[in-house]
């Protein structure tokens, strides 16, 4: 899920500076900025998730009530 | 007179440094205190080796070499092409002459940047990074992450030239480095969250979140006043290099930053105080320092008013946004350098196209300028620094061992700790 994201995160800005190098007005210029800059919140999203998935994994396998063997 | 000014300021510089370091090491755990505030000796000591030996070659400086290449009719100027060990720059200003001069403090001005950015994680990762694995991954920020981004916005590069290109008014602003110096270091601090996961006792099983607070927020309230005098270095040069800001706007840009603090430690001060009963000191210094991030951009160009409402808008955000990331994404960020460098950071570039001041009729296009700069911070930088951080995990392990977590790291790693002649408690917050 990471990896999606990451290749999301890229595809957002790849459409941005597309858009900025052969869209010609500014109106579509903005547009496809806002598509991009969606595209990228998609995938900071994903790689949110993935962590998430990972860290509750953690947590349930008690990873996070550490130190039981200190005590 | 303004290159002795610009001097002065970039002498500043390393008081940023310093009060980040304190920070980050009071809201840590006493038992890493000593390890927190060597990580940003290191991290000084690293980057400007790096960054001399490899990168001020590839960030370089207006008018420089750089690499670039033709699309849609247009040069985009993406990487310095400088010589290394910086033999491109003269000090001898009798060889050189002004311009001579003004590249030199570029260097310096980047020297002490690229360490500020660097200090940055060690907000995210305090507790469990361990000191090989950061002056590895401080290495490959100096020598690639820092310069390939601060060239395209302080060397002449692609961002900054947007207004040329595509008539996107001045293009993208960022006179006090919130995108280059603290965009990229929360981004990167992000990252490394993700690689090295929470503290050990920071979750419950169910995923709630442990509150594990700062062991020292004298350190921190200290660190948010050097700072500010570190900060004043930053935005005060920056605007005078990057932007050729003279003289007379120092007086300006030092009330805008101040200013912008003020608005957003006051703000979340307020915040706290509505949402927990009390104002809460540790959230306060951060929107302190997220008042400097956010007002960062745009302080050279902006009204005294318009930088308070930054400032505000900063400080209400870091409340939320340090809450967000800790309870719902669970993201274990001790120092809070993701939501203060890296969110507050994103406001500040956006905020700057709003208030700086542009021709009539040409808000929208500095707008869409600072959106393009903000899109490709998000989709060009933060995938490179994820997969620079993670292939460098997979040779270097960056987190501390099980032992280690426990001990803390200055048992660990240094062999003593911080304050040897106190009694160090148990951890209360950990669940039994």
């Amino acid at each position: 899920m990471k990896l999606a994201g990451c290749l999301l995160l890229l595809s957002g800005a790849l459409i941005v500076v597309t858009a900025l190098a052969m869209l010609p007005g500014f109106a579509m210029r903005s547009w496809f900025g806002v598509a991009g800059i969606a595209v990228e919140l998609l995938g900071l999203g994903a790689m949110a998730r993935g962590h998430m998935l990972e860290e509750r994994g953690a947590a349930k396998a008690g990873a996070h009530t550490p130190f039981r063997e200190y005590r | 007179m303004t290159l002795v000014l610009c001097l002065l300021c970039i002498l500043l510089m390393p008081f940023a440094a310093a009060g980040l370091g304190l920070i980050q090491a009071g809201l840590g755990r006493s038992r890493s205190a000593a390890h927190a505030l060597l990580t940003t000796l290191c991290a000084l000591a690293v980057t400007s080796i790096v960054f001399i030996l490899v990168g001020f070659a590839w960030s370089g400086f207006a008018g420089g070499a750089s690499h670039s290449f033709e699309l849609g009719g247009v040069r985009w100027d993406w990487l310095g092409a400088e010589p290394f060990l910086a033999h491109g720059v003269h000090f001898d200003a009798a060889g050189g002459g002004t311009t001579s001069l003004a590249v030199g403090l570029v260097l310096c001005f980047q020297m002490f940047a690229v360490a500020i950015a660097a200090i940055i994680p060690i907000g995210a990762g305090t507790d469990r990074w361990r000191l090989s694995a950061f002056i590895a991954s401080s290495a490959l920020f100096a020598a690639i992450t820092w310069p390939l981004f601060a060239h395209w916005v302080w060397g002449g590069g692609w961002l900054s030239r947007l207004g040329t290109s595509f008539s996107l008014a001045a293009g993208f602003v960022d006179a006090g480095g919130s995108a280059v110096i603290h965009a990229v270091g929360g981004l990167t601090a992000l990252s490394l969250a993700w690689i090295l996961g929470a503290r050990k006792g920071k979750y419950a099983g169910d995923g709630t979140a442990t509150a594990i607070p700062g062991h020292n927020i004298v350190m921190v309230l200290v660190g948010c006043i050097l700072s500010l005098v570190g900060w004043l270095g930053v935005n005060s040069a920056g605007s005078m290099l990057f932007y050729g800001a003279g003289a007379g706007r120092v007086a300006g840009i030092v009330v805008n930053t101040t200013l912008a603090a003020s608005a957003a430690s006051l703000a979340a001060l307020g915040m706290t105080r509505l949402r927990f009963g009390k104002p809460d000191a540790s959230l306060i210094a951060n929107g302190w320092i997220s008042g400097l991030v956010a007002g960062s951009a745009g302080s050279a160009f902006v009204s005294p008013g318009a930088a308070i409402a930054i400032g505000f808008v900063a400080g209400v955000l870091v409340v939320f946004s340090v809450e967000m990331f800790e309870q719902r994404l669970l993201v274990d960020d001790p120092g809070g350098a993701i939501s203060v460098h890296g969110v507050g950071g994103i406001w500040g570039v956006l905020a700057a196209g709003f208030f700086v001041g542009t021709a009539p009729g040409m808000r929208g296009a500095q707008i869409l300028a600072q959106v393009v700069g903000i899109a490709a911070l998000l989709g060009f930088l933060l995938p490179l620094t994820c997969g620079l951080n993670w292939l460098l995990n997979r040779l270097v392990p960056q987190r501390v061992d099980r032992d280690g977590d426990w001990h803390g790291m200055d048992i660990r790693e240094l062999g003593a700790g911080a304050y040897p002649e106190f009694v160090v408690h148990s951890d209360e917050f950990v669940p039994r």
